[in-house]
């Protein structure tokens, strides 16, 4: 449980943080909250030279709330989208999530950034950030660039990021007033990653939903945005049938491996289960 | 005198006796951080052992090429097999007279066995040297089914006693055969079963799991090659018997080792075993002349040291068709690893496991257990129990609820009309115990009526309905156990360790201004014993708890004892406790006979007092009494006040408990939600009730752990899958139901204050209880027999193979 030497910088500003990932290339990553990369290092797994820790970076902090949008710093940590009300009025699906996220002391230290960023398909985030059709922000050598949520994830921690980026911040459309969220999630214990999870949207207009949104969590090496699943419920008034199409198109879209929650044939079965709650949960908030 | 007259109860409540919750006086510095744990210790040029272990479970070692790591710096030495061997420490004894490799000799037996020592001037340098250590492994074919460990044509495990049939504890059938442990009469229990009305047979099987102490193993090791002294600090559980091996072991004179045990953050059993960096330690400190301290991480204490259960029970209990029990039998397979490491007393291979008979009077029994080799860690230990009793009580009280099942009875009805009544006490067991003292009769009413079990049940025929109905998704169950432990072990005409009988022992001295200090064999580990014996010498010879102070853990200074672990230490050190108080409290009386003027006879002890008979206004207090006793000349009294016990029970305590909980199954995602949960536990007289409570709700909660998803899992190449804390289940705050704590008291006959010991009692009953819930949910729809742990996918596939899943 001791990681093998290596050096540490504290840049203040991002062009110095990634201006030390160019120089020191894959032998270099950046450190958040740490609280996945540390247990790497520490398992001899992510074996590195060169740890950039962000914390002193003011540009990566902060929370901005517009009538259109949200605005994340990389750098917030889940106690503070927690805490922050504001955002709780904006978006109530990210408090509702990220309670779900680990416990308290690890949301003390675990960001948004680095939970989006890092490709972990256990992760409860990127699912989240899909869901809500989030965009993550990334600034490289060569300047600045956007990348939706849905398009970010290629493979269990690989990613659209490239190895000299930082990814900065999260910006998410807010939904439309009304609409109905849920983010629903089984886990073994507090502390563990989710052995299924959904979350959901529903806008419902004049008794039929007019829009939504499912992603689900750790059930393939990457978050799966289920586009046709939520297809399934538009236009419907997300009667049983509509619900039944909906789960049955995201159990078909997913790809869960057997470990030590249960075999296959179990996540799928709980995927159905965990995602038809957070559609109830959602519709009944819905309004 | 004062001149404030206090009456008889404010005297005895100043004392803070027995029966007091006097708050912990261990948690001033536990939770300020002033603990004083082994990872504290800091020696001057210290240095750090670690360990290259196996990544495969079963393979050849080709080579070990030490140069790479020997060539970084801060590097002083790497140990292997070839270099213990001079010294005759590559292989150690184990506790169960088998041997061990200290580090790999020409082969590994699990994932995670030691293979070389690298010793380095910090922590770090060693991390580093370890991974430079290359190894050669040639893979072997890997055996994790005990049941295939026994077939024809299996890989031979232990080569070194390939051919040899005559094991430490008789005959041996195959290469991978350990022993076979008979108890009880066979071919009357066989003729029982041929002849019953009614015969229940199942497998039950109790899975491997591990004690998880939130202070991992460790120690240093500190030669003093200018004395020859040898002091061992660690994490031991028995630090005389630590001390005795290890003189055994060297060949250092035992006077020339001194082993302490400091504060321990937790044992459960994990810190008896005799461990390979406890040798390795030593033997550095012995080659280097420098202390050396190693400390296991927590992979490394999952993975490699002392496991526990791993039992396979094949059960079948016979009946009449009322349900009255004729007799009980046992076949057990149980899983021991790569080496016999098993921490029992010498002659029961299979620890207490023929306590199975349980809590009922059943007739004629048969019990035999073959120990078996596997490509999985060795260990064995009590994990918070009495040697083997949790899988004999997990056994025993899912026998019952399978006959139940076969009788179409009520379960608790079952238990009921089988119980061994009160009448029958001291009684003799099929499988060879004399259980003290119980009453369990009343446990179990009062149990019942306490939860309103006909309610409970009613709601459970109703929730029933509603789920047939559609109208819900959640099956309820009700979880029943009534269980009799076995503590205290033991008798030395029947127990011992490796030769060392197992009685323990107290040394008291009364200071001149009437405090004390007292000195014991046993090492708490969390148990309170700073606490709870101060108060058995309280109310023994009525000095106020608090101005005793109590030392364990040093073998230089307390006196010899086999330890804390098998909730021994009541039962045993805390008779010492009371035997040797006894001691003072006679010399006491002769002394205040003295002072007042009157025969030995015609005084009498009085809480906190000697007072003539029939005159209480003439008294001496024990503050009187001590600073006579080495101030004033006494005619044919020696000064000084203090005296040391060494007791050697007469029989084991037998505590027992009437366990109920209610759980809440989610058929859909298997998850489970304990609702309730009602322990009432007898443990004899009650020393320190607060103690036993927060005692009752941790053991409890290791319960909850085991029986809901705790275990030590290895995939069929044997990688262990649960080696961290992600996987290896550790309930939070979140998971811990409340508990509902009661009792009943129903003292031992034979032990000086009646106490019977209760640490590991919720552990024992725990299991159980929790697991019939699960079961009992399910068995309206033909559940018999599952096994743990009921983790949310385990019950989601009961569910599911019930057909509950539409």
């Amino acid at each position: 449980m001791i990681p093998t030497g290596f050096s540490y910088h504290r840049p203040a500003d991002l062009a110095s943080a990634v201006g030390l990932l160019q120089a020191h290339g894959d032998e270099a990553r950046v450190i958040a909250g740490g609280h996945s990369l540390i247990p790497m290092m520490k398992l001899r797994m992510a074996d590195l030279s060169h740890l950039v820790d962000l914390q002193d970076i003011a540009d990566l902090k902060g929370i901005e709330i517009t009538d259109d949008t949200v605005t994340i710093g990389a750098m917030v940590t889940q106690h503070e989208l927690i805490d922050s009300d504001a955002l709780a009025a904006a978006i109530p699906l990210i408090r509702e999530a990220a309670l779900q996220i680990a416990d308290p002391q690890v949301r003390y230290m675990g960001t948004l950034g680095g939970n989006v960023a890092n490709g972990d398909p256990g992760n409860d985030m990127p699912g989240l950030m899909q869901c809500l059709g989030a965009t993550y922000a990334l600034s490289g050598p060569d300047g600045g660039r956007e990348v939706a949520a849905r398009s970010f994830y290629e493979a269990a921690y690989f990613t659209a990021r490239e190895d000299e980026e930082i990814l900065t911040r999260v910006t998410i459309p807010r939904p439309a007033g009304g609409t109905g969220y849920a983010y629903e999630k089984q886990k073994r214990k507090i502390g563990d990653y989710a052995t299924a999870a959904a979350a959901v949207l529903i806008r419902m207009d004049g008794g039929a939903c007019a829009e939504a949104s499912i992603a689900m969590t750790n059930l393939a090496d990457t978050p799966v945005w289920a586009e046709d699943a939520a297809a399934a419920l538009v236009g419907t008034t997300v009667d049983d049938a509509a619900r039944k199409a909906a789960i049955e198109t995201a159990v078909a879209a997913i790809d869960p491996v057997t470990d030590n929650r249960g075999p296959v044939e179990f996540k799928q079965h709980v995927a159905g289960v965990i995602l038809g709650r957070a559609i109830d949960r959602a519709l009944e908030r819905a309004s | 005198m004062s001149d404030v007259i206090e009456t008889t109860e404010e005297r005895t409540a100043k004392l803070k006796g027995l029966g007091s919750s006097r708050k912990r006086v261990e948690d001033v510095r536990f939770t300020q951080g002033k603990g004083n744990y082994i990872d504290d210790f800091k020696l001057d040029g210290m240095l750090f052992g670690d360990f290259v272990r196996s990544p495969y479970a079963h393979a050849r070692i080709k080579g070990v090429d030490k140069d790479a790591a020997l060539a970084l710096p801060g590097v002083i030495a790497v140990l292997t097999a070839e270099d213990l061997e001079p010294l005759g420490l590559h292989w150690m004894p184990t506790l169960a007279g088998d041997k061990q490799m200290v580090l790999a000799d020409g082969k590994v037996l699990f994932q995670g066995q030691e293979v070389a020592f690298v010793i380095a001037e910090d922590r770090y340098v060693a991390a580093d040297a370890v991974d430079l250590v290359e190894v050669d492994y040639e893979e072997l074919p890997v055996v994790i089914d005990p049941f295939k460990a026994l077939e024809d044509g299996a890989p031979v495990l232990r080569e070194d006693i390939a051919g040899n049939m005559e094991g430490a504890h008789g005959p041996r059938r195959h290469d991978n055969h350990i022993f076979t442990w008979e108890q009880g009469d066979k071919t009357a229990t066989e003729a029982v079963l041929a002849e019953a009305d009614v015969v229940a047979e199942e497998m039950v099987y109790y899975h491997r799991t591990h004690p998880c102490p939130l202070e991992t193993c460790g120690c240093v090791a500190s030669m003093d090659k200018a004395t020859g002294k040898l002091t061992l600090y660690g994490t031991f559980q028995a630090p005389h018997a630590v001390r005795t091996v290890a003189s055994l072991i060297s060949g250092i004179a035992e006077h020339n080792i001194r082993v302490v045990s400091p504060d321990i953050g937790g044992g459960f059993g994990n810190k008896v075993g005799v461990y390979s960096g406890y040798v390795c330690s030593i033997v550095a400190s012995i080659v280097t002349g420098k202390p050396v301290k190693w400390v296991e991480d927590r992979m490394e204490n999952l993975m490699a040291t002392a496991f526990a259960r791993d039992y396979w029970m094949q059960g079948r209990i016979a009946a009449t068709r009322d349900g009255k029990i004729t007799g009980l039998w046992c076949h057990t397979t149980a899983d021991h690893g790569g080496f016999d490491a098993c921490a029992d007393p010498t002659k029961f291979p299979a620890g207490f496991m023929n306590i199975c008979t349980g809590s009922y009077d059943i007739p004629v029994a048969y019990l035999a257990v073959d120990g078996v080799y596997t490509n999985k860690a060795p260990g064995g230990v009590a994990y918070r129990c009495s040697f083997r009793v949790t899988e004999a009580a997990y056994f025993i009280e899912r026998m019952i609820e399978v006959l139940a099942i076969k009788l179409d009875m009520d379960a608790a009805e079952l238990r009921r009309i089988n119980f061994i009544s009160k009448e029958q006490f001291p009684y003799q067991s099929a499988l060879g115990w004399e259980y003290d003292s119980g009453d369990y009769h009343t446990a179990w009413d009062k149990a019942l009526k306490t939860v309103d079990y006909k309610g409970l049940r009613k709601e459970q025929a109703e929730r029933l309905a509603d789920f047939k109905a559609g109208k819900t998704r959640k099956l309820m169950g009700i979880g029943l156990t009534f269980f009799t432990e076995i503590v205290g072990a033991g008798p030395v005409k029947n127990c011992d360790i490796l030769g060392l009988g197992m009685f323990d022992s107290c040394e008291i001295r009364i200071h001149p201004t009437g405090s004390a200090i007292a000195r014991l064999g046993t090492i708490s580990q969390g148990q309170g014993h700073a606490t709870t014996f101060a108060q058995i010498i309280a109310s023994e010879i009525g000095i106020p708890a608090d101005d005793i102070t109590l030392e364990e853990g040093d073998t230089d200074t307390a006196p010899y004892g086999l330890g804390t672990y098998g909730s021994r230490s009541t039962p045993v050190a805390g008779a010492a406790t009371a035997m040797a108080a006894r001691k003072i409290r006679a010399k006491a009386q002769m002394i205040a006979a003295y002072l007042l003027e009157v025969h030995d006879d015609d005084v009498e002890f009085d809480v906190d007092r000697f007072a003539v008979k029939g005159a209480p206004e003439r008294f001496k207090t024990m503050k009187e009494i001590a600073f006579a006793a080495y101030n004033q000349a006494i005619p044919g009294v020696e000064p000084g006040l203090e005296a040391v016990s060494y007791y050697d029970p007469p029989n084991m305590t037998y505590p027992f408990g009437a366990y109920v909980c209610v759980v809440d199954v989610d058929v859909d995602t298997g998850e489970t939600d304990i609702r309730s949960f009602y322990a009432l536990d007898d443990c004899g007289t009650r020393i320190n009730p607060m103690i036993i409570e927060g005692q009752v709700h941790g053991g409890l909660t290791e319960a909850l752990a085991i029986a809901m998803g705790q275990e030590i899992a290895y995939d069929e190449t044997g990688n262990v899958k649960t080696a961290t804390l992600m996987d290896f289940f550790l309930p939070t705050a979140w998971e811990t139901p409340n508990y509902v704590t009661d009792h009943t008291t129903t003292p031992s006959p034979h032990h000086p204050i009646g106490a019977k010991g209760v640490g590991e009692s919720p552990n024992v009953g725990g299991v159980p209880c929790f697991s019939n819930a699960v079961h009992d949910a399910f068995r309206p729809f033909g559940l018999t027999q599952t096994h743990m742990p009921h983790d949310h996918w385990r019950v989601w596939k009961t569910a599911n193979e019930l057909g509950l899943h539409g």
